[in-house]
């Protein structure tokens, strides 16, 4: 493996500076993204910034009842959480179907949403990727595309589908990312954190350099409301979603008051469907409205060579999940 | 770093009749060329062949003394670390680039955990730091400072076997026994860990990130839920 510059930071602002907003340097959490791509020389840091000695492990519930979770809290903690066990069973059962036992152990929530995508021609340093090297094309669109390549959300530049579960789960919930950079504190909406591929595949996400992810904060669940994560995969388990959905319901009797519908494996960053939410609410709960709601999420899908089947099978993701929740 | 700086660097044992690091043996001249090679391919059998050019780890201790200590500072562009390893101290001098895999395989000659895939894939690395599983793989040996490791050699006690090491030799829990530390050193942290459920289906969930390519699995969990009795007492 490459050498680098090796610094260890004991406070965010402390990790921040030593950052510099420099290129080539990387924050090191867990490492189990990072050390990965810096083993296989996709990713290059000149410079590593180690934020394990930075107390942001608390998961605490702020007065207004939303959740406030530390960028350091790893996916095992955050999973097994009794608040988010009791009050987001969504987040915890996405984060559980993600990865394995030791990686969730290592794996932290600011890394998860930091995961780079695990398209084969991004990760094998040589293929066309406009990810790694802006302008070269895209190996993927004429290339094997089934597994993790999206439906939604993509361009001419890009097709790698977004490969976390737990931020399927976040965008559902609602969330805010709080960063902290060289100007000091900011918030970015969830839905706002990951940007579509467009022209520029290479960038990724709404953080400016040197800023550092530090808190994850909820929103306030839904009083009454029920939720779940289905994640579908050739596997059944340790292996990325082909699809997925993270819902949450509350009802009315037999009624749906609400509902929050997010997508996995199909959209090139995890893919909110407002649509389906709107088209679902204060409707009698039914396999037919189920059907007839999810579909609207797929209404502007393009198929690649061999994903075409993520959209019935995305569509299904959420009609068995709808069917799951709501059943008496 | 420059290419110079990086070639001149080897691999360093501390010698405590002089407190001095001496250069051992071992080191291996590496030209620039070869070393960009082997930089760039990025396959983890190349990378088990580069790992004493690339990646420096020495004693900073005598290794016949593990708890020897040292006041000479480690050599330039490397950090000492303290490592208590299946219950014994170590200090090691390491680069950042070290992975914790390759401190306790060549630094510590610890060689009972494997190197599978070399990516976090296949569970071969697995140990337990401060008790909880990690791959070793996938993270670096200096931000481990001060913690505590258990690796497969330090399952047995007094001369006894770990109850996990009896009941794969019972359950023949293995063929070729390539990914056995591994299984074994996750199978003691899940049956430790009381959010993890007891049936088969949850035994499988929770050893998914370790690969049995000889396909042993049915006797893993047959092992794994023999120890689960003789685990009562905490004995780990």
């Amino acid at each position: 493996m490459r050498h680098f510059d090796y610094a260890r930071a004991d406070s965010a602002q402390q990790a921040v500076a030593a950052h510099g907003s420099e290129r080539d340097v990387s924050f090191l959490a867990g490492g189990t993204t990072l050390l990965d791509l810096v083993k296989l020389d996709i990713m290059q840091p000149q410079k590593i910034v180690d934020i394990n000695g930075v107390a942001l492990d608390e998961i605490e519930r702020l007065d207004d009842g939303r959740l406030r979770i530390g960028a350091m809290v790893t996916n095992t903690a955050l999973a097994r959480n009794q608040r988010v066990v009791d009050d987001y069973a969504v987040l915890s059962q996405a984060l559980l179907a993600g990865a394995s036992t030791q990686l969730r152990n290592k794996a932290t929530t600011g890394g998860n949403i930091m995961q780079r995508v695990r398209c084969p021609y991004f990760r094998d340093g040589v293929s066309d990727c406009n990810k790694r090297e802006p302008g070269s094309g895209c190996a993927a669109i004429g290339g094997v595309n089934r597994t993790v390549h999206a439906v939604l959300g993509t361009s001419d530049s890009c097709i790698a589908s977004h490969p976390s579960d737990m931020c399927v789960a976040m965008a559902a919930i609602g969330a805010t990312v709080e960063v902290q950079g060289p100007d000091g504190t900011r918030e970015i909406d969830f839905g706002d954190f990951h940007l579509l591929p467009g022209d520029t595949p290479a960038r990724e996400h709404a953080l400016e350099p040197g800023e550092l992810i530090t808190h994850v904060v909820l929103e306030a669940p839904l009083e009454g409301s029920r939720s779940g994560y289905l994640k579908l995969r050739d596997r059944q388990s340790y292996q990325f979603a082909l699809a997925s959905s993270a819902v949450i319901v509350q009802m009315d009797g037999s009624t749906i008051r609400e509902a929050r519908v997010a997508m996995g494996g199909v959209g090139a960053k995890p893919w909110r469907a407002p649509e389906v939410e709107a088209a679902l609410k204060g409707k009698p709960a039914s396999e037919k409205l189920f059907a007839d709601a999810a579909k609207l999420a797929f209404e502007n899908a393009i198929a690649y060579a061999h994903n075409g089947y993520k959209i019935p099978l995305g569509q299904q993701a959420i009609v068995r999940n709808l069917s799951d929740l709501t059943a008496a | 770093m420059d290419d110079n700086q990086r070639s001149s660097a080897g691999v360093e044992l501390y010698d405590p009749e002089n407190n001095s690091i001496q250069p051992s043996s071992s080191t291996m001249p590496s030209s620039p060329a070869r070393r960009r090679f082997l930089q760039t391919a990025g396959i983890s059998g190349l990378a088990v062949a580069a790992a004493p050019a690339l990646s420096q780890v020495s004693y900073a201790g005598s290794p016949d003394q593990p708890a020897t200590q040292t006041d000479a500072p480690p050599a330039e562009g490397k950090r000492r670390i303290t490592l208590t390893v299946n219950g014994k101290r170590h200090q090691l001098d390491v680069t950042p680039n070290v992975i914790l895999l390759d401190a306790l395989r060549h630094g510590l000659k610890l060689t009972g955990t494997k190197k599978g895939c070399d990516h976090g894939q296949c569970g071969a690395c697995t140990i337990l730091v401060n008790g909880t599983a990690i791959n070793s793989c996938l993270s670096l040996a200096v931000t481990h400072d001060g913690e505590e490791i258990t690796t497969v050699e330090g399952l047995e006690k007094n001369g006894q076997q770990h109850p996990i090491q009896q009941a794969f030799l019972k359950h023949d829990a293995y063929q070729c026994g390539y990914c056995t530390a591994g299984q074994m050193m996750s199978a003691v942290a899940i049956l430790q860990d009381e959010s993890i459920g007891k049936s088969d289906a949850d035994v499988r969930e929770a050893m998914s990130g370790n690969i049995c390519r000889c396909g042993a699995y049915k006797n893993i969990v047959a092992a794994i839920q023999s120890a689960r009795g003789s685990m009562q007492g905490g004995n780990a």
